[in-house]
């Protein structure tokens, strides 16, 4: 499934998080890169260098939208001045699909400016997937949410994570950003099998997907994007592209931010597993002329 | 707050959202913990185990306690990067007291943490304590800082054209100004000290990682206090740089008319004393800085 239409039949490669310390390497030296990745909230503004760079980024480069606060989870309606900015943006970037989390972050207009943990509930489900529905409906684009770490369970949870996501995607019609390194932290957090997870979501739904690094402390582990990607969250990659196809591919590094090379060259390590996965899928040689 | 055992509609998801945000927003103790007390005088480990399970490692109150720690730190960071000027003013324990005390009152009311500082000259003219003896030049300060925030992204509207004021007799012209033009009437040179304790000028961007440890801002530059003076600023871009701009009283006061929606004959009517070629100067600056525009 490397095109499908939740990711608006594209085939989109492996790109990277347009980020500030970048700015002045992207502009001048014109890197190649597949695509790069912006977060719509640095962008759902009215004027000044945001928008500037941003033209500039898309004179040369193709870029999708991902948000940081649409909050899909949240009992609160949706906020129509967030979704005519969004759609502002939308119109501008030409974005092909757009993701956001499965989370919620605000109640009563008060917004904590974090990806907060669902209760894993039918309720809660059906309220966030009509939410989704409401918002592709509104932006008139393919939408693909994403899973996030967490560091908190609920008593009320009635299913797994993943059989949650799997409900309000389905309820929802729409894709799946699969965040390989949320799952690897959330499993070690709260103690399941990572490739539990994976093998557990529809597979044709997977949209796009994110790597990135993680923090390591003594009793949790903390989704903080300021290291390279581990081994084992590798590994799940290539289980998930096994398993979803070849599919867009993205690494984010949203902190400690080091030289734009090297976060390329690490995203581009992705390469060598989708290489293998493309393999694994091609029938051998004899086989093939029979 | 009471919590159903089991979740069926929006309003049970509602009660739950609105307990664990009321937690995450509590100020943390001076060690970075969850206060000991709910308002209801309940513990608060009897408050985090009434909905969120412990496992093998961490309680419910730990796990809780993680998110209310990500909630703070994201937030006091934000400010640290927005108001380096206030915090110089200050010194970092008043700063961080204030910092909290404001959040506790006004929470984020926006989906970015760009308008965070939106209220915060408010809450220091209504808590002059949190700033004594320096309320006057905080609030100056805290004003120049946000005017810098909507001058780098505000709203840039068409500048004025020929077309624009042709055929309109001056008694009924108006102008308006960009949005993203800030003008201010300070008692303190706040600009000069702001600028003078940036060393560099970082963009708070919003992003989905989540932050590891206290605000631990880089040490500022000790910078004397700017002792009081009235002044007249305009606070703007040219090209997306940033730029402050002193301005003489009287062509504060005009430009504070145009802004009401005053005639330029009124706006000008308001002043006395001004030569007539400072006026054409000053409108002839206005304009190649792009700074008016068709009114709103």
């Amino acid at each position: 499934m490397p095109a499908n239409r939740f990711n608006a039949f594209t085939d989109y490669g492996i790109g990277i998080g347009l980020r500030v310390p970048h700015y002045r390497h992207i502009l001048d030296k014109k890197p190649v890169v597949d695509w790069f990745e912006i977060i719509s909230e640095n962008f759902m503004v009215d004027g000044g260098r945001p928008l500037e760079v941003l033209d500039r980024i898309l004179e040369q480069y193709r870029v999708v939208q991902h948000g940081v606060s649409m909050y899909f989870g949240s009992a609160d309606p949706l906020d129509r001045t967030h979704l005519k900015k969004l759609k502002t943006l939308v119109r501008r970037t030409k974005t092909p699909w757009l993701s956001d989390h499965l989370c919620w972050g605000s109640v009563d207009g008060n917004y904590t400016h974090d990806l907060l943990p669902m209760p894993y509930t039918f309720a809660a489900a059906r309220r966030t997937a009509d939410k989704i529905r409401q918002v592709r409906d509104y932006l008139e684009v393919p939408i693909c949410v994403e899973n996030v770490s967490s560091y908190a369970e609920f008593h009320v949870s009635e299913m797994t994570e993943w059989e949650f996501l799997s409900e309000v995607v389905e309820l929802a019609d729409c894709g799946i950003l699969l965040d390989v390194n949320n799952i690897y932290v959330s499993a070690k957090n709260h103690g399941f099998n990572p490739y539990d997870y994976i093998n557990g979501v529809p597979h044709d739904r997977v949209g796009q997907i994110h790597v990135a690094g993680h923090t390591k402390f003594e009793k949790y582990i903390l989704d903080t994007h300021d290291h390279p990607v581990l081994d084992p969250v590798w590994k799940l990659y290539a289980h998930a592209v096994r398993l979803s196809g070849v599919t867009a591919t993205l690494l984010e590094w949203d902190d400690k931010i080091p030289s734009f090379q090297e976060v390329h060259d690490e995203a581009l390590k992705a390469n060598e597993f989708i290489d293998g996965a493309r393999a694994a899928k091609k029938p051998a040689p004899a086989a093939a002329s029979r | 707050m009471k919590l159903p055992a089991r979740q069926r509609t929006t309003r049970d998801l509602k009660s739950l959202q609105r307990l664990m945000t009321a937690t995450l927003m509590r100020p943390l103790t001076g060690t970075n913990r969850l206060q000991g007390r709910w308002t209801d005088g309940r513990t608060m480990k009897a408050v985090a185990e009434s909905f969120i399970k412990p496992n093998d490692r961490l309680t419910s109150i730990e796990r809780l306690q993680i998110y209310a720690r990500c909630y703070w730190f994201r937030l006091i960071d934000s400010l640290y990067e927005d108001c380096p000027g206030l915090r110089a003013v200050l010194g970092d324990k008043k700063f961080l007291r204030l910092a909290e005390a404001y959040l506790a009152r006004y929470p984020s009311r926006s989906f970015t943490l760009r308008n965070l500082c939106r209220r915060l000259e408010k809450f220091i003219r209504e808590e002059p304590r949190l700033t004594a003896p320096h309320t006057a030049l905080a609030r100056d300060v805290v004003r120049f800082e946000w005017a810098q925030t909507v001058a780098f992204d505000g709203e840039e509207l068409p500048p004025l054209t020929a077309d624009d004021i042709a055929d309109h007799p001056p008694t009924r012209l108006r102008l308006g100004l960009q949005p993203y033009l800030s003008l201010l009437a300070l008692d303190h040179g706040a600009d000069d000290f702001v600028i003078a304790v940036k060393k560099q000028s970082e963009v708070r961007t919003d992003a989905s990682n989540t932050p590891t440890a206290a605000p631990h801002a880089a040490k500022l530059r000790h910078v004397p206090l700017p002792k009081p003076g009235r002044v007249y600023l305009a606070v703007h871009r040219h090209d997306t740089l940033l730029y402050y701009k002193r301005l003489e009283p009287a062509a504060y006061r005009i430009l504070r008319s145009l802004q009401a929606g005053r005639t330029i004959v009124q706006a000008v009517a308001g002043v006395r004393g001004v030569e007539p070629d400072k006026l054409q100067a000053w409108f002839k600056n206005w304009v190649e800085l792009g700074w008016l525009c068709r009114p709103g």
